[in-house]
């Protein structure tokens, strides 16, 4: 059961990833995307009873603020310059 | 029986606000659907015997993270001028979620050993746990904090890259 809620989840945090235009909205559902696969490893870590899962766990909680720690002054600097949330404003920045 | 209850309530919840997350307008409410999920599955994991962990994901992520992105809503607080909260995706992706859902129900369902009650009982032991970590895993760990460090360089970085055109 709880691995159909981690995968609902992550699958939720997918399309809110895809169907959202707001950034920081954005980001917040790779946030619950992150959630869902540590529900999942901890949900098979208590199936298995190994310690794997668990450190895993930690080692996806570093990640994560990492990567908010990154994205999030990433995201200042965008929206200082052009003053808009909406991701479909950046498209210059297309290579 | 009672922990049984409590543990669908807590995924209930969470999905509820999973699901919240998505039709809500401002990104101050997205934020603290997001926290309730968090503190929902942060129930979870107390059920499962998890407690570490869950003390760990209201520290970190409640604490933390979700802190520093509700600061960052504030101190951006920019008006939508746009009404459309969705972008064009927003049937494909409906459509490649139904998909990818049955794909990964079919696989789940087919190939997924059934847990035995007897590992399913057996409880998180946290001295097992913290050996394994500094004494098995050491390189990750290590790993870690290189991966924290280069963050941190590269947070510094960003932010005075931003601040060279302003003087």
């Amino acid at each position: 059961m709880l691995i159909a809620v981690a995968m609902a989840l992550f699958a939720l945090g997918l399309l809110g990833v895809i169907v959202r235009r707001n950034m920081l909205v954005m980001l917040m559902c790779m946030e619950l995307m992150l959630n869902g696969v540590n529900l999942s490893l901890v949900t098979f870590a208590q199936q298995m009873s190994s310690a794997a899962g668990a450190v895993l766990v930690f080692l996806v909680f570093v990640v994560a603020t990492a990567e908010i720690a990154i994205a999030i002054p990433i995201v200042l600097l965008l929206v200082r310059r052009k003053h808009v949330m909406d991701l479909g404003a950046y498209a210059d920045l297309k290579g | 029986m009672i922990e049984t209850l409590l543990l669908y309530l807590f995924a209930g919840s969470a999905l509820v606000a999973a699901a919240l997350m998505l039709v809500l307008q401002h990104p101050m409410r997205v934020a603290l659907a997001l926290v309730a999920v968090m503190l929902s599955l942060a129930g979870v994991y107390a059920l499962l015997g998890v407690h570490v962990i869950a003390v760990f994901q209201v520290l970190i992520y409640v604490g933390a993270v979700m802190v520093f992105i509700v600061y960052a809503i504030m101190l951006l607080d920019v008006r939508e001028h746009s009404v459309r909260r969705f972008s064009a995706w927003l049937v494909p992706g409906i459509a490649g979620l139904l998909v990818f859902l049955a794909i990964v129900a079919h696989g789940i369902w087919h190939d997924l050993p059934v847990p035995s009650a007897a590992a399913a009982g057996t409880r998180f032991n946290l001295n097992e746990f913290s050996r394994a970590f500094l004494s098995d895993y050491w390189l990750h760990f290590e790993l870690t904090s290189v991966l924290l460090v280069a963050a941190i360089v590269a947070a510094l970085a960003v932010l005075k890259v931003g601040r060279r055109p302003h003087g």
